[in-house]
């Protein structure tokens, strides 16, 4: 089943079905598996062309390793990520390659994923010649002024090393090393959450503005809800490896369905003078994702369990605009 | 008397052309049972301005000038082993990273029985009770097999209640917290504050909450000010910052943050980025970003003006129209 996309008449860019990555836990010299990190299990979206799919959580809910799978940066036992129609699972290493240029990824520290002894134009310049892109060095570094002057910074910054540049400025020489292969999707993984607000609300209008120019679609990994409301068209709530609920931006914050949604949407500090104090919904904490509970994975925390979450895991259910993995309709009564 | 009284604080580190200012004559007051949230990103000196309280500036950083009072004492220029009973004692500490701060390899409930026997005579096992007791009103569950665990068998939330028993263990007059949730997961960072929220009010400590998230501010504090580049730019109550900011940092911090603004118009930013100490402007700070500059701006250091009670706001525009008012 899927949520209700705005733009069902068209193709989706990204259809992911069935993913499940688990790490194996291994112990001893003869690397003897103990157990496994149920990193993630069933996972299933769609995002559609020029949209953005936000996948929110708490750390360890498997949301970075869901992006990650996608890029193939890991490796999932099962599963479907069909880009444009192919299977990114099934193809062979140069064909992986060559889909790459159109799926790139952007990292929360842009310090770790630059490197500090290459010049900034070589940086950008590098996945252009790999890709074929530009005819020749020279027009590869106009290519690199435009890209550069496109995510606002200076021409000249592309003789400059990555330790010279702000938080804020080395975001965007990583962005603009993304679009220099002419991506389709990008996968932003948590790539404004290190920033200072100031900062991330210039880095957030700068990926709006790309979106809306180049028809772009991201796939935004965040723990960040009011992030989320900001840039999503749709949103998917992971909760120690799988999706809890699925839908529009609008809906998951007007009338969350999940308690696990609920929970977390009340988590977040309000800015309004006149709302504080209010009791914590959600107890507790994230249980191992080694060992996840038995039943739905929430119940040890979830305001509202009853017996049957203890011993049955609630398959994840349409509901009006979206999905939800809960055995109780979003006003609590009963369903299934 | 408030019961700390901070006074035109001043913070270097040594470079190239001599000392290089991080805090920049910083004052305010923190009330006796009163929450005052120091607010700004970073780089704006408000980790340096607890750190310079406490005496905890990493060399070869100094506190260069000013005056730090509990309760009427000077604490800066207080022989080094009274500061440290001072430490942990009558002031209690938070940090942002709980397993930076403790012990790998010492069982929790020994590392909160040590700090107590640090500045209390009693027995072991009386100190071990009391941790035990602490650890039940930090909500820690099952207190005493948790008492033996080590740090790394603990969630983060969990380690983050075992140093807020080891910084209330000493009945502190004052918690200085700094990020204490920043490193936490949303729904356990709520509990946490729920948590300083009720300590807080049951013990009447005062707390000088360090953090760059106005909405915490909104959930802990009485009073807030606003840093900016090392210096204080903005002092109000709670209620008049977040709903009536006078100064153009504080109106551009707050609308810059997601949550205000309406889907599908483009967040207010606030051009260019903070400067390095080494470039701070002669003049107000914020002049290199700020919407309302005008003349005086980039040249003159703005003095303090008063617009309402109990409000501080350092800026021409503002001392302007409160001039433009009076006459």
């Amino acid at each position: 089943m899927s949520a209700s996309a705005p733009n069902k008449s068209r193709d989706p860019l990204l259809q992911v079905s069935g993913l499940q990555t688990w790490y194996p836990i291994t112990q001893g010299m003869m690397r003897r598996r103990t157990g496994w990190i149920q990193a993630a299990t069933d996972v299933a979206f769609e995002i559609a062309p020029g949209e953005t799919l936000a996948l929110v959580g708490e750390s360890g809910c498997g949301k970075s390793t869901v992006g990650r799978s996608i890029l193939r940066l890991e490796n999932p036992q099962a599963g479907e990520v069909l880009f444009e129609g192919r299977d990114l699972l099934g193809l062979e290493a140069a064909e992986l390659r060559a889909a790459r240029q159109h799926v790139q990824i952007i990292f929360q520290d842009p310090m770790a994923s630059l490197d500090p002894r290459m010049r900034i134009r070589d940086q950008i310049a590098e996945g252009m010649q790999s890709f074929g892109i530009g005819a020749n060095e020279a027009e590869r570094t106009d290519r690199v002024a435009a890209l550069l002057e496109r995510v606002q910074l200076d021409a000249a910054a592309m003789n400059r090393y990555p330790h010279e540049f702000s938080g804020g400025q080395r975001q965007r020489i990583c962005i603009a090393r993304a679009l220099a292969c002419e991506p389709r999707l990008i996968v932003c993984d948590e790539s404004v959450s290190a920033l200072d607000v100031s900062i991330q609300a210039q880095i957030l209008n700068l990926l709006r503005e790309l979106q809306d120019e180049l028809g772009l679609s991201y796939l935004f990994i965040t723990h960040d809800l009011s992030v989320v409301k900001y840039l999503a068209h749709e949103v998917a709530v992971m909760y120690l490896g799988r999706i809890v609920e699925r839908g529009p931006t609008a809906r998951i914050f007007e009338s969350p369905a999940h308690p696990y949604t609920k929970g977390l949407l009340g988590a977040i500090p309000s800015i309004d003078p006149a709302r504080r104090g209010a009791a914590p919904a959600v107890l507790g904490d994230v249980p191992s994702p080694s060992d996840p509970p038995p039943g739905c994975h929430f119940h040890t925390r979830c305001p509202v369990a009853f017996d049957r979450c203890k011993v049955e895991a609630p398959p994840l259910v349409k509901i009006e605009a979206g999905a939800s993995r809960c055995f109780l309709s979003p006003d609590g009564t009963a369903i299934s | 008397m408030a019961l700390l009284e901070v006074r035109d604080l001043r913070t270097a580190f040594p470079s190239k052309g001599g000392m290089t200012p991080v805090v920049d004559g910083v004052s305010f007051d923190l009330e006796r049972g009163k929450v005052l949230a120091l607010v700004g990103e970073s780089g704006s000196g408000k980790s340096m301005t607890a750190l310079s309280t406490l005496r905890l500036v990493p060399k070869p950083g100094r506190v260069t000038s000013g005056s730090v009072k509990l309760d009427g004492e000077e604490l800066l220029s207080l022989p080094v082993t009274e500061m440290r009973r001072i430490r942990g004692g009558r002031i209690g500490m938070i940090f942002q990273e709980p397993m930076t701060c403790l012990n790998p390899v010492v069982r929790v409930g020994a590392q909160v029985a040590e700090a107590i026997l640090l500045h209390e005579s009693m027995s072991k096992a009386d100190a071990r009770s009391r941790a035990r007791e602490l650890f039940v009103e930090v909500g820690i569950p099952d207190p005493e097999e948790r008492l033996d665990a080590y740090p790394h068998h603990l969630s983060g939330g969990l380690k983050q209640r075992v140093m807020i028993a080891m910084a209330l263990s000493t009945r502190p007059e004052i918690l200085i917290a700094d990020e204490p949730t920043t490193a936490l997961d949303v729904t356990v960072q709520a509990q946490i504050l729920d948590l300083l929220r009720d300590l807080q009010q049951k013990r009447n400590a005062a707390i000088l909450l360090i953090t760059h998230d106005l909405g915490i501010v909104n959930e802990l504090a009485d009073r807030v000010a606003v840093m900016y580049a090392g210096r204080l730019v903005e002092m109000a109550d709670r209620v008049s910052l977040l709903s009536d900011p006078l100064h153009p940092y504080t109106q551009g911090l707050l609308r810059s943050i997601p949550a205000l603004s309406a889907p599908g118009e483009p967040l207010p930013e606030i051009p260019g980025v903070v400067p390095s100490p080494d470039q701070w402007p002669v003049g107000c700070r914020f002049s290199t970003r700020c919407p309302k500059r005008f003349e005086p701006c980039a040249d003159q250091f703005p003095a303090e003006s008063n617009p309402g009670v109990g409000r501080r706001v350092w800026c021409h525009a503002v001392a302007e129209s409160a001039g433009e008012g009076a006459s």
